[in-house]
């Protein structure tokens, strides 16, 4: 098997679900000859012509517009924001048709459409070219929301999120387009359905939840922390929404810690949701308050900075430092007392 | 583009008129042929309809049987012009206001009011009628037109797309964007402007210094017109011509129809804060169903008998819009988490089950 970028599986599986479906279209700033900024449309056009993958007008709202209409006339599009940021001006689409259409025509009409936001930054990136917007779209009932972390999930969860009945946004971190994994689509599929979380290291000490940017993140906290004998288990989310509780609760009923990381913002994020879920659902197996590692409440910072932002492996051993392993003897983890 | 190409797209500089405000026919502008007799009858027939619909809406609003109604009064020659000017394979996509041509279109009144009754959806099935849901957001209905046409266009269909929008909502960017997708894609789509003179209070000189809304078309290279929208017989010529364009593979065709709100923005505006009332008298002289009646008679294409028999149509309609808003509409608290999803989340599944928790715990 040989190794492929992110942003190649992505192709990929625009390659095949195009392929596959001839209700698939493609279209956004771009994408068409030039193949995307991060290309990946590369070839589209080439391969399945003008009237399934073609430049639009430089108009984020049209492009979802366009693809609300689109859809609702029986197709499957798939449309790139050039940006996380230059996703806003669609924002009034996507909240108020693309998720509400379903459930205003009480099913009659749905929108079977993706919204690919390539977002996030470690990347070196200008201002507005690294906000992580997730919130925004997982804040808003109708919505799915998607986040690889891995090569084969990006090409699986894109299969599964252009043949999902239900409109996803689809959000690729920017900074593992490059990263490469041995992979072939044509390959059995291992990756689990979409909707379920997934334990990448399992671990006895405590929990990190991640998602996206923040998972490689975490497995390189999970290596240090090993190498001092502390065992974390990483659970990468896959999709925000659906939200699998289960597998996120079975895994810190387990390890009695959790630690949740997000590389956006902190205050009102997606960490805050998995946060309280945690505390609401596992209480009782709890030995110290759900921690959150996350961006500071601040406009996404220069490229000179964004390192010191960005949530990174030590912050995250900062945070499973302060879990309380010390502090309560009489609630140490009975994992611990048997290592 | 050649001045040649842009005298091409341009509105005429004066509305396009059939019928002057007494009833008495004038010389139409070359290119716009007059609708056959029949064609007219029946919008006749559909005004009246339309009227007597909206005054009912309006009246069962008052007794708290809808929750808030924007009355089409005045704007009957436009909606039900749009209607006529498609065909049954084409798409409607309207706004909030345009319930007067729902019916038109034969929708059940009572599903095109569902909405405004104060329920979750929008009632009637999109899809079988080929009428969008009534869209509230301004102008965000007008790129879900040029989307709809170009699905159309791809699956090899000739029907044309219609899109209605308000005055104001021609200062919303999506407007824009639809024009300039259309026009780029060159998408078979005819855009109506029921210019209305008011966008709830703020009145058209506080929405646009061009000298007509049609104007807007030429910076998209999209064909445009303007037309006396309480001129029935106009309405229906220019829409007729403008979605025969479009059919025709002649691209998007934009109509400013000039019209006018004769009753407040809904039930709950108070229209005397902003406008006074002999502007509204000025308009109340060039109504459009008093024209057309007019002009009908006068050519003998109308006799009391049928003006009789249109009303007692209408009145009828009339009874089974206020019989089926008194009944009280079921309405099942559990629906509410079926159509967030095609399959409810975990989470939503816990959520239904605590309000049926809550709904059916014993009363203390
Ligand atoms: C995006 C958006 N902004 C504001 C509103 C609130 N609003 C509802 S109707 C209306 C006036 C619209 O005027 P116009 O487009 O002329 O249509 P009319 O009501 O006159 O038919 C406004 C401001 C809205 N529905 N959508
Ligand atoms: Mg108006």
């Amino acid at each position: 098997m040989t190794a492929m970028s992110m942003a190649q599986a992505l192709n990929a599986a625009l390659r095949d679900a195009l392929r596959a479906d001839e209700r698939v279209l493609v279209f956004g700033e771009d994408v068409g000859p030039l193949g995307g900024v991060f290309r990946v449309t590369d070839g589209l056009t080439k391969e399945f012509g003008e009237e399934r993958c073609f430049d639009t007008p430089l108009a984020e709202s049209g492009i979802v517009g366009l693809a609300v209409g689109m859809a609702m006339g029986g197709f499957r599009p798939v449309v790139e924001m050039q940006f996380d940021a230059f996703a806003y001006p669609a924002f009034e689409q996507i909240a108020s048709h693309v998720a509400k259409t379903r459930n205003r025509t009480r099913g009659r009409v749905t929108l079977p459409m993706v919204i690919r936001v390539p977002f996030a930054g470690g990347i070196g990136g200008v201002e507005h070219h690294c906000d992580s917007s997730e919130a925004y779209y997982a804040h808003t009932p109708g919505l799915k929301v998607v986040t690889p972390a891995t090569v084969e999930d990006a090409y699986w969860l894109l299969r599964d999120a252009i043949a999902d009945p239900d409109p996803v946004i689809f959000m690729e971190p920017k900074r593992l387009y490059w990263s490469k994994e041995a992979f072939s689509p044509s390959g059995r599929r291992r990756a689990p359905g979409f909707g379920q979380a997934v334990v990448r290291r399992e671990g006895r000490d405590a929990t990190l939840v991640a998602y996206g940017p923040g998972v490689p993140v975490a497995l390189q906290a999970a290596e240090a922390a090993a190498a001092d004998g502390v065992s974390l288990e990483v659970v990468d989310l896959r999709t925000i929404v659906p939200f699998d509780d289960e597998t996120v609760t079975s895994s810190v009923r387990k390890t009695g810690r959790c630690v949740v990381i997000q590389e956006a913002q902190g205050f009102a994020g997606v960490g805050a949701e998995i946060a309280a879920r945690v505390q609401e659902r596992c209480f009782h197996s709890l030995a110290a308050p759900v921690l959150r590692v996350t961006g500071f409440d601040i406009p996404y910072p220069p490229p000179k900075l964004e390192h010191a932002h960005l949530p990174d492996a030590d912050r995250v051993l900062d945070a499973v430092d302060r879990l309380q392993f010390d502090d309560r003897p009489d609630v140490v983890h009975l994992s611990r007392e048997a290592s | 583009m050649s001045h040649h190409q842009v005298a091409g797209l341009l509105p005429a500089p004066d509305p396009v008129r059939f019928v002057a405000e007494d009833g008495t026919a004038v010389d139409p502008p070359a290119g716009y042929r007059a609708p056959a007799d029949e064609q007219l009858a029946e919008a006749y027939r559909l005004m009246v309809l339309g009227r007597r619909f909206d005054r009912q809406a309006t009246a069962l609003t008052k007794q708290g049987r809808l929750a808030v109604y924007p009355s089409s009064l005045g704007q009957e020659a436009c909606q039900v012009a749009g209607v006529l000017a498609l065909g049954a394979d084409d798409w409607l996509f309207p706004t909030y206001r345009d319930c007067v041509a729902l019916v038109a279109r034969g929708l059940d009144p009572v599903e095109v009011l569902t909405l405004l009754r104060g329920d979750w959806h929008c009632g009637y099935d999109p899809a079988a009628a080929r009428v969008a849901p009534q869209c509230t957001p301004l102008a965000t209905q007008t790129v879900h037109a040029v989307g709809m046409a170009e699905a159309l266009r791809r699956k090899g269909e000739d029907a044309v797309v219609m899109a209605f929008v308000g005055d104001g909502g021609t200062s919303e960017g999506d407007f824009h964007e639809a024009l300039n997708f259309a026009g780029v894609l060159r998408s078979p789509v005819v855009f109506f402007v029921q210019n209305n003179k008011y966008a709830i209070s703020v009145p058209l000189a506080r929405q646009t210094a061009a000298p007509a809304l049609a104007y807007k078309g030429v910076g998209y290279g999209v064909r445009s017109e303007q037309v006396d929208g309480n001129d029935l017989v106009a309405v229906l010529s220019v829409l007729t011509e403008a979605v025969r364009h479009a059919r025709e593979g002649g691209g998007p065709f934009l109509v400013e129809a000039h019209t006018y709100r004769m009753d407040a923005h809904t039930n709950a505006d108070d229209a005397t804060r902003y406008r006074d009332d002999e502007e509204v008298e000025r308009w109340a002289a060039a109504d459009p169903l008093a024209r057309l009646e007019t002009y009908l008679r006068e050519r003998g294409l109308l006799d009391a008998a049928g003006v009789t028999a249109a009303r007692e149509a209408a009145e009828e309609f009339a009874a089974r819009v206020r019989d089926g808003l008194n009944a009280d509409p079921e309405t099942d608290p559990y629906e509410l988490f079926d159509h967030v999803y095609a399959d409810p989340t975990p989470q939503l599944r816990e959520q239904r089950e605590l309000l049926a928790a809550e709904l059916t715990a014993p009363e203390e």
